[in-house]
């Protein structure tokens, strides 16, 4: 048997870091989807990575999220824990054409039912462009959501990176 | 630009392999060293890191960017015409006037490149593999081994196990797991999709999935938004090249370590090491050139930015080498 896989998790994460010859470690922008999860409320959505308007946030799995919905296509990585995603096609759309990022609504829109999934650490869902969503964890756990930058992300990258 | 031409020729010492050329560039080979003659010298590499090299840069169509096989000799993708060169990003070389660049058209420099790792690499020796799963591709020419080079790179359209997307592997695909991720859970997600909408609720077991790649520092794209590419990969061993992207890339270390040596991408003068653990994310800014040590098989996202228009907005100075400023 070779040495076990080291996954790390909300409660048990391990960091490594930028150790600089001659550069500064902020250009490397470094941080660790545990440690900013183990910070963040229930569902904020925090940028950990940006290429221009793309972005990948880590996000605190934690109860009910709100609904969200989104014109593109988004993926969601389940980092730690297990979390459900349940699906609705609204009647009506939900953001407006060419709107990017994950747009938050009031509440569950009207519609019909997709379906939904149960993820679990090293899962990946599809949250569909059109499609409305909300995420729901019985216990605390991690997921990563590419995406792009929009209104729901939040961006304090002095606080969750080396400098 | 250059022309290729391809000499079938075979070294003067008769050890079965091929000599090859494209431009004023000659290859030959021996038993344990690749030599690259050009107009200013002759440049050798180890031929077990030269193989390892010469199949990634085929393999991703000369990827982005800049593939240094060493800190002399390597290729510049220029999406269409590929620059080779000896000596260009190094300063010593550079400053003393003694590089020598080449550009050629891409269709036609992967050809040879190709032909060359075809005839090059021996029997029981797999490029893509890591060296403790594999055999050694020293001595005399002996065999083939065209199965392990004519891999296709794997490229999710939206994402994996998707109707009409890139299947799944399995034991049934003659995709199994990999001796150092036996213990990587290989259970399903619960997809309960109403009819009609079979598209659209999906999930899948990524880390099953790369759990099942049977090779090493090589990116498949597994889920897409937009340009957004998450493109995973298992790495053991050290990466072949030491790789100079034209943009910004980010590194998601999944599990286990990665250490990378980072240098300056023009010069190769070092500039930082970057430790990452399970969890941690890092961005490669675009001027540097990276390389990663990977003691235990570990499972990376590479995330990549596929818009064309980055590497001239990146050049000209348009875009900072930096994602973030903070
Ligand atoms: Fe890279």
């Amino acid at each position: 048997m070779s040495t076990p896989t080291y996954f790390g998790s909300l409660n048990d994460f391990k960091k490594g870091g930028v150790t600089v010859i001659n550069d500064d470690p902020k250009h490397y922008v470094f941080s660790n989807v545990f440690e900013v999860a183990s910070k963040s409320k229930p569902y904020e959505k925090v940028a950990v990575g940006k290429n221009l308007n793309y972005v990948i946030e880590a996000v605190r799995a934690e109860g009910n999220s709100p609904w969200y919905a989104c014109e593109h296509d988004e993926a969601a990585l389940v980092m730690d824990g297990e979390v459900e995603v349940h699906y609705v096609k609204p009647d009506r759309p939900q953001t407006p054409a060419g709107k990017e990022g994950t747009v938050k609504l009031a509440g569950e829109p009207a519609g019909q039912k997709m379906g939904w999934v149960k993820v679990r650490r090293g899962h990946m869902a599809l949250l569909p462009k059109g499609a409305a969503y909300q995420f729901r964890s019985a216990a605390p756990g991690v997921m990563l959501v590419q995406t792009i930058l929009g209104d729901c992300t939040v961006e304090k990258w002095g606080e969750i990176c080396q400098k | 630009m250059s022309t290729v031409q391809t000499k079938i020729e075979t070294a003067s010492r008769s050890l079965g392999y091929r000599k090859f050329s494209a431009g004023q560039f000659t290859f030959e080979r021996d038993e344990y060293f690749a030599h690259i003659l050009y107009p200013g010298g002759r440049h050798l590499i180890p031929i077990d890191a030269y193989l390892r090299s010469l199949m990634r840069d085929v393999a991703w169509g000369f990827f982005y960017g800049t593939v240094n096989f060493d800190t002399l000799f390597g290729t510049i993708n220029r999406y269409g015409t590929v620059d080779m060169f000896v000596g260009l990003l190094n300063e010593a070389y550079y400053s003393a006037n003694r590089h020598y660049v080449e550009t050629f058209n891409s269709r036609q420099l992967r050809k040879v490149f190709m032909e060359m790792l075809e005839d090059w690499t021996n029997q029981g020796f797999d490029p893509f593999a890591a060296p403790d799963e594999t055999g050694v591709p020293f001595g005399p020419k002996q065999g083939s081994n065209s199965k392990a080079i004519h891999r296709e790179r794997m490229v999710a359209k939206r994402m994996v196990g998707l109707p009409g997307d890139l299947p799944y592997r399995s034991d049934a695909t003659g995709e199994t797991v990999n001796r150092q991720f036996t213990d990587v859970p290989q259970d399903k997600p619960e997809v309960y999709a109403e009819p009609g909408f079979e598209n659209e609720v999906h999930a899948f077991n990524m880390f099953a999935y790369v759990s099942r790649s049977d090779v090493t520092w090589n990116p498949s794209v597994v889920s897409c938004v937009r340009d957004s590419q998450f493109c995973c990969t298992t790495e053991e061993h050290i990466l072949p090249i030491t790789h100079g992207n034209d943009r910004v890339e980010w590194f998601i270390q999944a599990t286990d370590e990665i250490i990378w040596d980072i240098d300056d991408g023009k010069t190769g003068r070092p500039r930082a090491k970057v430790i990452m653990k399970a969890g941690d994310v890092a961005a490669m800014p675009a001027d540097v050139r990276h390389r990663g040590y990977s003691p235990k098989r570990s499972m990376l996202i590479v995330w990549e930015n596929n818009d064309g228009t980055l590497p001239q907005r990146y050049a000209a100075g348009e875009l900072k080498p930096y994602p973030v400023e903070f």
